[in-house]
């Protein structure tokens, strides 16, 4: 049986445990129906020419955890960013763990969407957002819709801004041979309320982990949303991140992707700007070897007149490494006065490593600034030799190169104790260690 | 302390370099001049170890040991140090942060210990002093947005860290108004003494007026054609340079 026969089976199941007078269980019907019809994408599909899900649907996933795991925090302390204190909530093999976390109700909420989808004091807010950003006919997207149950739910209402940073952790054990899982996350930031959100997807083991995951963000009138992707999972892990934004006036959301490690990685980021003077800024540092393949689609659509976008996606690709990156900018016809900005830089230091790059605009609007450059090239031999008339070794040259690369990248992290963490990780990867934090 | 032999190089099979003599000793400044396009700068990226060129013929050797086998990193660690025409910007890497890079691991290779936090930090102190340049400078990230003047003090700021015993400036007036030539000046003079050599290659007389060199030699069509006193520079600054290609065809 391959994968879309077992979901589609697994999902009568799946139905009988859940409330069926629920609002949601309509959608999740109708969901299921979508994804029945399209079934996964194949390369055959222009979005999906460069990503091929096939391997994936061969594997005999669970789809459901058959038992519930506990783990140590000792364990799995350097997931987090422990140097500071944050809200977190934690779910392992896809099952909350109130062990591993911190959530609080104090003005803000930052708890589950299994309890936001049970209890009626949710209710208002799931009727008026839930699955109103997320797309109705991609199919991965209706997938995870229709298996919607858990996630992270984040509300922060009016003027609020919750007292520390907010993590969210998936993290899978490796009791399963295979394991799939399909997390859905809300995020709501009301009128000039303010959030920041790091998030992160780890792997314990080599058994194989597919995720596919929905994240919906909407950033009321004047809100800030500074949300942080940090992709660094074992080789065994694939992950297909679909995140829907929808903002309202003067709102400010920020993504930023850090795509280091995994096998393959599918990231579709959707900005819907529903109002004006809207800021949206989706940046990304990629950096790869082996045979990993990191895909990022970005979506930005200016709806509204007297918006911004800024995009700005560095990276590097070693050994036989695979990069997609296709900015899709969208401007209708009212948005007049969009200042849309797409930046695409590629190195690439092995003759095996492959980038494609695909900017995509359509423009409806006649008095705009849209402007977009991509560049895939490799690493600067002027400059290296500079670095080494120095007396810094070849390697540690390349790395320092690359880090000033992706330096500007880093620059618009908010969070000070990340941007290092961010560093080491990336000194790490590049598998350096020079006298200062990289 | 430097000497260079009948030195061929080639880039790409383009000979650039057809058989150059040199030898610098401790304590002396030399001027190498030229028009463009002579090998000027060639001859710098040469002796500092650029990968892109290819020695054909002839050696180089600092203190007797021969240099050709040795990475640009390593000839760095030997002492030799080359004062860039176009600095390279380095965003997100401080000044200081380059430059304790840079010490740290010509140290290492030494087989010494990283200097100690105080130590660098007094010698930064000295040697940004030395060059006028001002604290908020060194956080800035290395070169970028630099003025020319700025760069250029910069790389003295270096050779003044590094200590090297042979420095090469490539064209290190060029980009420079008036004020910043006379501050790198002084900064490279003041680091003169009877235990280091420095290689002045410029395009004008202008920065030997401040650097005043024991010999000048001019470059042309990738040879040394003629050899001399810093009176040289006055003469050429005066005839240009076509007398000396005439007689170099002659």
């Amino acid at each position: 049986m391959d994968l879309k026969d077992k979901l589609l089976s697994s999902f009568l199941a799946f139905e009988n445990t859940l409330d069926l007078e629920h609002p949601v269980h309509e959608v999740r019907s109708e969901a299921i129906k979508n994804f029945e019809e399209k079934g996964f994408p194949s390369k055959k599909e222009e979005a999906w020419k460069y990503t091929s899900l096939n391997s994936l649907q061969k594997v005999d996933f669970s789809i459901f955890p058959k038992q519930e795991n506990t783990l140590d925090y000792k364990d799995i302390k350097k997931y987090f960013l422990h140097e500071i204190d944050t809200y977190k909530i934690v779910f392992v093999d896809g099952v909350y763990s109130s062990y591993l976390s911190e959530t609080t109700h104090d003005g803000v909420d930052v708890c589950l969407m299994s309890s936001a989808f049970s209890k009626p004091m949710f209710r208002p807010v799931i009727d008026v957002y839930f699955n109103k950003a997320a797309s109705k006919d991609e199919s991965l997207t209706t997938l995870n819709t229709a298996f919607c149950r858990e996630g992270a739910y984040i509300y922060i209402p009016k003027n609020k801004m919750p007292k520390k940073p907010i993590q969210i952790l998936h993290l899978a054990t490796g009791n399963e041979a295979a394991l799939m899982l399909q997390p859905r996350n809300l995020i709501v930031a009301e009128q000039n309320a303010e959030v920041q959100i790091i998030e992160r997807h780890q792997s314990l083991t080599d058994n194989e982990v597919f995720t596919n995951s929905v994240t919906e963000i909407f950033a009321g009138k004047d809100a800030i949303v500074d949300y942080y992707k940090v992709q660094n999972d074992n080789d065994s892990a694939s992950l297909v991140d679909n995140t829907y934004i929808s903002q309202k006036d003067s709102s400010v959301v920020r993504v930023h992707t850090f795509s280091f490690g995994g096998k393959l990685t599918r990231n579709n980021l959707n900005f819907y700007q529903d109002g004006e003077r809207i800021d949206s800024t989706l940046k990304g540092v990629t950096i790869l070897g082996e045979k990993q393949h990191v895909d990022h689609h970005t979506l930005v659509h200016h709806a509204q007149p007297n918006c911004e976008s800024h995009q700005d996606y560095k990276g590097i690709f070693g050994e036989r490494s695979t990069g997609v990156f296709n900015g899709k900018i969208v401007v209708d016809k009212i948005a007049q006065k969009t200042d849309a900005f797409q930046q695409n830089n590629n190195i690439l230091i092995s003759d095996k490593a492959t980038i494609n790059s695909k900017p995509q605009l359509e423009i409806f609007a006649d008095d705009v600034k849209c402007s977009h450059g991509c560049t895939i090239g490799q690493l600067d031999e002027e400059a290296l030799f500079y670095l080494r008339s120095r007396g810094i070794p070849k390697k540690e040259a390349t790395a320092l190169l690359m880090y000033a690369f992706a330096n500007n990248v880093l620059e618009s992290v908010r969070i000070p104790e990340l941007k290092v963490r961010i560093n080491k990780i990336i000194a790490n990867k590049l598998g350096v260690r020079v006298g200062f934090e990289l | 302390m430097l000497e260079i032999k009948n030195l061929h190089a080639s880039i790409d099979d383009k000979k650039i370099l057809k058989g150059i003599n040199l030898e610098v000793n401790a304590g002396e400044v030399h001027a190498i001049m030229g028009p463009n396009g002579s090998g000027k700068s060639t001859l710098a990226s040469v002796i500092a170890g650029k990968e892109e060129f290819e020695i054909k013929k002839g050696n180089i050797s600092l203190e007797g040991e021969d240099l050709e086998e040795l990475s640009p990193e390593e000839r760095a660690h030997q002492g030799i140090f080359l004062s860039f025409q176009y600095p390279v910007e380095i965003p997100g890497v401080t000044v200081t942060n380059f430059i304790k890079t840079a010490i740290n691991e010509s140290r290492k290779a030494r087989g010494m210990e990283d200097m100690p936090a105080n130590e660098m930090l007094k010698l930064i102190r000295e040697k940004s002093q030395l060059l006028e340049i001002d604290r908020k400078f060194l956080s800035r990230s290395l070169n970028e947005g630099f003025s020319g003047g700025e760069k250029k003090r910069n790389e003295i700021f270096q050779m003044a860290m590094m200590e090297p015993k042979l420095a090469i400036l490539d064209e290190t007036d060029s980009g420079l108004d008036i004020d910043a030539l006379r501050i790198v000046a002084n900064g490279v003079n003041k680091l003169r003494s009877k235990d280091n050599a420095i290689i002045v290659i410029t395009h004008y007389q202008r920065l030997l007026e401040y650097i005043v060199p024991d010999y000048v030699h001019v470059l042309h069509d990738g040879k040394i054609v003629k050899s001399g006193t810093k009176e040289l520079a006055l003469e050429l600054e005066e005839k240009g340079y076509d007398w000396l290609k005439q007689e170099a065809t002659v």
